[in-house]
């Protein structure tokens, strides 16, 4: 295995895992006050609707050329990371509150209550669209990073079994457990994501924008440092006091 | 034409998210990079240097967003 293809597998499992956990929490949440039935029903409509679209885009992404594929889509990924990675930076210098599944499982749970009470039979219109729609829009995201990535490297398989391994690994430890996954480190995850997805963006983006990189492939690694070293010398300089006027410190 | 801007709607929030910097900074590190390559320098450097100046730019904004006037 190559770096460029262990690096493609850590920034996909990471990256559904984190997904993963979201919307695990929205889906305990409905299944708890709404019932199982509805929030399954609304997981495999979500996954339904998740695996017609790597049906319809993966075949279409792969057959652009490389060159093309890495500019687009490295502009992508470049935009996804930097977005990542703001919010990372704000929630680690304390500008911006800490991602708690814990609460958001509370607050999904205490809305599912008070909408109503799900009928006696057949399906529960609530807890099937509030699951339906968490696990699309958790999934949209990774569905675009699997394809994207493995698109890029030509491995949409290998790719794909990160984020597979992802995705089993976090539900059956919310079935083993049976609540909010919230020991899972989310916020340094996250963190990792983002200058995952921005150095990879930026990497393919230049490349396929025309640059030649020094020692090829490896030049990654310096790229994923330099990232990794300024945005943690930007969340230093947000710690600082002047940044924290009073009401905007977490 | 409702469904239509709502699709666009969604795909502008997907792919933009909440800070346009962002994205337009995207787009100006690996298209600067593209035209000093058209100009003969292979501007191997460009794009990550250009990330933590989108970064620090887009953080300035948030910030001020944030502080009370």
């Amino acid at each position: 295995m190559t770096g460029s293809e262990a690096g493609l597998i850590a920034a996909v499992f990471l990256a559904c895992a984190v997904e993963a956990v979201e919307a695990v929490t929205i889906v305990l949440a409905m299944g708890v006050s709404r019932g199982w039935r509805s929030a399954w029903a609304g997981v495999g409509a979500g996954l339904g609707v998740l695996a017609a679209l790597v049906a319809v885009l993966g075949p279409a992404v792969t057959t652009l050329p490389l060159t093309t594929l890495r500019l687009i889509v490295g502009g992508l990924l470049l935009t996804f990371g930097l977005q990542w990675l703001r919010k990372a930076i704000l929630r680690a210098s304390g500008h911006k509150a800490l991602h708690d599944e814990d609460a958001i499982f509370a607050r999904e749970r205490d809305a599912a209550r008070a909408a109503g009470s799900a009928g006696r039979s057949g399906i529960d219109g609530y807890g099937f669209s509030v699951s339906f729609k968490g696990v699309l829009l958790e999934g949209l995201e990774v569905v675009f990073i699997v394809l994207t990535f493995g698109a890029n490297q030509r491995h949409v398989g290998v790719a794909a079994l990160g984020a597979l391994a992802a995705v089993v690994l976090v539900v059956a430890t919310a079935v083993a457990v049976r609540r909010p996954l919230s020991r899972v480190p989310e916020n340094t995850m996250k963190f990792s994501v983002g200058v995952m997805l921005t150095s990879f963006g930026c990497f393919w983006g230049a490349e396929g924008a025309g640059v030649s990189w020094p020692g090829g492939d490896a030049s990654l690694l310096g790229v994923v440092a330099f990232v990794l070293a300024t945005s943690l010398l930007l969340v230093a300089a947000l710690r600082r006091p002047r940044w924290h006027p009073a009401g905007t410190a977490a | 034409m409702a469904w239509l801007r709502r699709a666009a709607a969604g795909v502008w929030e997907f792919v933009v998210g909440d800070d346009w910097r962002l994205a337009l900074g995207s787009v100006v590190a690996l298209g600067g990079a593209a035209l000093l390559v058209a100009a003969g320098v292979d501007a191997w450097w460009f794009a990550p240097l250009a990330v933590p100046a989108i970064l620090a730019l887009s953080l300035r904004q948030s910030l001020k967003r944030a502080l009370p006037r």
